[in-house]
């Protein structure tokens, strides 16, 4: 049975990631299918969210952390352009829900815009807002009090909100790492739920240690082990027929 | 037995937290017996007449420390138009590259000119400001009270900011926003009370210095505004007329101390105020 070729988003080309002299990446070759959600899995350290930070420039951030090789995005190599336009494209939503503490939901969903000092038209910004909101379906709990803080939302809603803050400026990839750790199971459907509903739009990666997660949201998995990657391929053939035995001990708990 | 014992711990429990309770009233001592004291030898001293009005020379009955007051006010306010923006961005510079050379012969620097006795730095002010101007200043002053406050305000800055979340720069770095409006925008406005904290306890400090100023802002019995005329302040009229032959004169002083010591204490309840009011965020 053959697959039918996938649409690429992005690319990586022998990327080698490193912490001062300590290399964590050693040499990915990884294809992201466009609008699919894929899993990144693997043991604890293996480099999970060292992979994630590369696609969209933030791992240079930590002092001392440098990358080899070729990650293209739509064609383009994103290591020799700006970081900052890099992530304009590819979005993030972090393992801690991270709301700006000063604004209010409202002004957070427009962060992307106005702390890059894009000013909006009043209903312009209404809109995106709303619209924003409602793609990371909270839109209902919170458009009554929209001036607010955003941290004094629950857990599970802050998320949310990170992701509608994340989609407000319609990135092409969105990188998800761990989203879902910090929350309750009933959070955690919430998210798995618009993750789903998302890949319409936009192009999902997401970290996950959890295997039935994994499985209820992923159209593809990547099996990560000691910061090679070992195995990609669709959810279902890889937890069904795992071609390398270490990706079937990590499956069935040996490791991890 | 078993019960007995407990009680006996329960009873050496509540002796200790007695005992607890009386040291930690010790450090109210000094404060209440210095209130009640200003009070006792200022309060009469002060009225609308003693705040209002200019000093009268020795001899002649009443006369106020309109001018200290003012003077005072002046002082502190131009020593933190000096103090606060450079503080404030040493601060911001010493959170974002902790780690570096630079950074931490600024912090360094910092913590000794913290240390450094006032008298010491009045002196400084006196050779930098007063003699290229050939006479005492404000300004002269002014500087002097703002190199005091500059290494608190650097260190409080820096304390706070470094405690904002990883996280929350991350957050923004991740949207596309460069690193100096992450700084400005969300950095900042995160710590701001903090920030504020810290000012405003940096002026109450200064606000009751006298050392730098005798040779800087000198003292000026009449009204000024202007940054290069001599200026009066509280700290130099209490010391001025403290160390004055005439009663009269004392009376006053004890008045000035109590104007003082409320200023101070109206400064430093604000701070802690806007400290207790980020705490609860
Ligand atoms: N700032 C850092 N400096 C040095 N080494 C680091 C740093 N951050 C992570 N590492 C190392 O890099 C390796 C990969 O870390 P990474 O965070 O990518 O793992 P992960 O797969 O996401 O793990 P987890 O599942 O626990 O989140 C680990 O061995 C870790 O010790
Ligand atoms: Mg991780």
């Amino acid at each position: 049975m053959k697959e039918a070729p996938m649409e690429e988003i992005l690319k990586t080309q022998d990327l080698k990631a490193y912490f001062e002299e300590l290399e964590i990446l050693k040499g990915i070759n990884l294809s992201i299918p466009k609008n699919r959600v894929t899993a990144i899995m693997g043991p604890s350290g293996c480099g999970k969210t060292t992979l994630l930070r590369c696609f969209n420039r933030m791992h240079e951030e930590t002092p001392g952390a440098h990358t080899k090789g070729k990650i293209f995005l739509e064609g383009k190599d994103i290591l020799s352009m700006n970081p900052i336009l890099v992530r304009k494209m590819v979005g993030m939503v972090f393992q801690k829900p991270n709301p700006f503490p000063t604004m209010s939901i409202y002004e957070n969903v427009l962060a992307g815009y106005r702390l890059n000092g894009i000013k909006l038209r009043k209903e312009e910004a209404q809109g995106i807002v709303e619209e924003s909101l409602k793609k990371a379906v909270l839109w209902d709990e919170v458009k009554d009090f929209l001036h607010r803080r955003g941290t004094f939302l629950s857990g599970g809603q802050q998320q949310r909100l990170c992701i509608a803050r994340a989609l407000a400026v319609n990135p092409k990839l969105l990188l998800m790492d761990e989203p879902t750790s910090a929350l309750d199971p009933k959070a955690t459907r919430r998210v798995e739920e618009l993750v789903t509903e998302l890949k319409e739009a936009v192009t999902i990666v997401i970290v996950t240690h959890n295997t039935s997660q994994a499985g209820r949201v992923a159209d593809y998995t990547a099996f990560l082990y000691l910061g090679e990657l070992i195995e990609f391929g669709p959810t279902e053939e890889l937890f069904t027929a795992p071609k390398d035995p270490r990706t079937e001990e990590y499956l069935t708990g040996k490791f991890g | 037995m078993k019960e007995q014992g407990i009680a006996l711990r329960l009873w050496k429990d509540r002796v200790a937290s007695l005992v607890i309770f009386a040291l930690a009233l010790i450090p109210l001592i000094p404060l209440f017996l210095i209130l009640f004291q200003l009070f006792s030898k200022g309060a009469s001293s002060l009225s609308l007449h003693f705040l209002t009005s200019l000093p009268r020379p020795p001899g002649e009955a009443g006369g106020g420390v309109v001018n200290a007051i003012l003077g005072s006010i002046l002082l502190v306010a131009m020593a933190s138009i000096l103090a606060v923006p450079t503080g404030v961005l040493a601060g911001i510079y010493l959170s974002e590259f902790y780690d570096r050379l630079l950074p931490n012969m600024v912090r360094t620097a910092a913590d000794l000119l913290q240390g450094t006795p006032s008298i010491v730095i009045g002196i400084m002010a006196c050779a930098w400001v007063v003699r290229p101007l050939h006479h005492f200043s404000a300004l002269a002053g002014s500087a002097a009270l703002a190199i005091i406050m500059l290494p608190v305000i650097v260190r409080t800055t820096e304390e706070v900011l470094v405690l904002v979340p990883k996280e929350i720069r991350e957050g923004a770095l991740a949207l596309g926003v460069p690193r100096w409006r992450m700084i400005l925008q969300v950095v900042l406005p995160t710590g701001l009370v903090g920030v504020a904290t810290g000012i405003l306890l940096s002026m109450a400090r200064v606000a009751g210095e006298t050392a730098p100023l005798l040779f800087t802002a000198f003292g000026n019995p009449f009204l000024s505004w202007k940054p290069t005329e001599p200026i009066d302040a509280l700290p130099l009229v209490i010391f001025n007329y403290a160390t004055s032959p005439y009663a009269d004169w004392w009376r006053q002083a004890w008045a000035a101390s109590l104007v003082l010591i409320l200023l101070v204490l109206f400064l430093n309840t604000t701070a802690r105020l806007a400290a207790r009011k980020m705490g609860g965020r």
